[in-house]
């Protein structure tokens, strides 16, 4: 069990990211609804740099009560980072693909310690 | 509070966009290449595409029609606001990127330098070199459509333009590059007059319809331009494409769903026409590839017709088989491989014999390309399987040393 230094806790805004390598490994740490994940920079589907995406809230689509379609719009909630190869999305909290709960990233602790941020590898 | 082993480094790139050269994007793919030793290998890609309407200054100056092609660069020169003259590109090209999800291919702004090369031939290099690919054959894109273009004359106008400047520019500065040339195909005199002119022009290793048009492949003004092929040794690949304001696509409303069918629908038609009008039989020495539409239709396909020509053989008199043993023999490009089910991967294989006759294809920069390690992969391939479809299935039907 080794950690590494990412950072200061401050200089972590809401959705910011930071991507951190030791070797071959590379890990994305994003910071969502007030705390810290980590996953490591590597695509489920085909191995792209999925940490290197867009962050974007899931699309929802709304209903109304007779079940028409009332349009899209972005949840505020469900946060997801997209892989940039090919678009496959995932949850920020759980690392889990919203089509496929199998489909998921390998996820890392994070630690935050005196105001800064370590993840353990 | 540091392992100590190996310094930490922060990735320079934090996060992928339409500026980001092709080697940062392709980065894993790179080392998906080395892990597998994929330089030691011979790879073939078989379906890569450059955006052409980038250079379409260069091209148009190509046109051999003085008026169409005075207009086309004052059109270039005083007008913004539409797509480049000629081009009739399908309105789902503005969805590849899925929102701006995907960007590689939105916009390329990187940087090329290039040292007298053209920029297409500086991203290709970046690309190929990634993926470790010693071959690849490059198609356009927003031309993809002309065969749904309203003036008859313009497909091989433009087709022709594009394969000479083809021909003078990328082919002639990287030898790696190779083009299947534009064949007119809604014109069959000139489309034999494109294998005519095309035909030993350095580089041009065969001859692609884009399969997004309403023309009957069987009809009997073809059998001179398959001829032609057939005599030159030079395969024929339909370069499928999606073609929204098809009515039946019309009545779907979004892109996921209209690629996932549209881009299969086209080559179905051909195929189903190809296979049931005997051409196998009436050119058996013309090797056809199917380009673009993933693997998993052909066997839906081999079913359907197999069931069908059973019942109804005399409507296909000139078959001697089952419309599937001829499929079998026919070609595929890979991409984008359907590898959500294994094992209906696994039959899909048996049943098109994809160890002799799939070819690797990326379909770099499109949003759904594959690396090659997709190929390598996958899981029930034993090697000669995996080099055979990487590599030396095309070279064994290619004159890629041309
Ligand atoms: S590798 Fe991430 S979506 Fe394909």
């Amino acid at each position: 069990m080794a950690e590494i230094y990412v950072g200061k806790q401050e200089e972590f805004g809401e959705r910011d990211r930071k991507i951190v390598a030791q070797g071959d490994l590379e890990i994305g740490i994003f910071f969502v609804g007030g705390a810290f994940y980590a996953y490591e920079n590597n695509c489920v589907h085909q191995g792209g740099p999925v940490c290197q995406g867009k962050i974007l809230g899931k699309v929802e689509e709304v209903l109304g009560e007779d079940k028409t379609s009332k349009g899209l719009r972005f949840s505020e909630t469900d946060i997801h980072i997209v892989c940039p190869w090919h678009g496959y999305e995932y949850n920020l909290k759980t690392g889990r693909h919203p089509g496929d709960r199998n489909v998921r990233l390998r996820p890392y602790d994070v630690k935050v310690a005196d105001g800064e941020v370590y993840v353990v590898v | 509070m540091d392992s100590g082993l190996e310094p930490r480094r922060e990735n320079p790139v934090r996060q992928i966009d339409v500026s980001t050269d092709t080697r940062e994007i392709l980065a894993r793919a790179r080392r998906q290449a080395d892990e597998r030793k994929f330089d030691d290998l011979f790879i073939v890609d078989m379906d890569s595409h450059h955006t052409e309407s980038e250079s379409w200054a260069d091209i148009i100056a190509y046109l051999d029609d003085e008026v169409i092609r005075a207009q086309a660069l004052d059109y270039l020169k005083n007008r913004t606001g539409t797509p480049p003259y000629g081009l009739n590109g399908d309105l789902a090209l503005r969805y590849q990127d899925c929102g701006g999800r995907i960007p590689h291919q939105a916009a390329r702004r990187e940087e090329a330098g290039g040292n007298g090369l053209h920029r297409d031939v500086v991203l290709a290099r970046r690309a190929y070199e990634s993926m470790s690919i010693d071959r690849q054959i490059v198609f356009p894109t927003p031309m993809l459509f002309l065969g749904m273009h309203p003036q008859f004359d313009m497909e091989p106008l433009l087709g022709n333009a594009y394969n000479r400047w083809t021909v003078d520019v990328l082919l002639a500065q990287d030898p790696k590059l190779k083009s299947m040339a534009f064949l007119p195909f809604n014109d069959a005199d000139e489309a034999l007059r494109t294998v005519e002119e095309f035909g030993d022009a350095p580089g041009v290793v065969g001859f692609m319809v884009t399969s997004v048009r309403n023309k009957p492949v069987h009809h009997n003004r073809y059998m001179k331009v398959y001829r032609a092929l057939e005599e030159r040794g030079l395969p024929l690949g339909f370069h499928a494409g999606y073609y929204w304001q098809d009515p039946s696509m019309m009545q779907i409303n979004r892109f996921a769903s209209m690629h996932a069918l549209s881009f299969v629908w086209c080559n179905v038609v051909h195929c189903t026409n190809w296979v049931m009008n005997g051409l196998p039989e009436r050119f058996p020495g013309l090797p056809v590839v199917w380009i673009e539409s993933g693997l998993s239709w052909v066997p839906w396909l081999m079913q359907r017709l197999d069931h069908t020509y059973m019942m109804r053989t005399s409507e296909a008199p000139l078959l001697k088989r089952k419309p599937s043993a001829y499929m079998a023999e026919m070609y595929y490009t890979s991409q984008p491989l359907e590898t959500d089910n294994l094992k209906a991967l696994e039959l899909t294989f048996e049943m098109t014999r994809a160890k002799t006759q799939l070819l690797y294809a990326s379909d770099w920069p499109h949003w759904d390309f594959d690396p090659p390690a997709v190929i390598w992969d996958i899981p029930f391939l034993d090697d000669e399987a995996r080099k055979n479809i990487l590599g030396l299935n095309a070279r064994r039907i290619f004159d890629l040393e041309k």
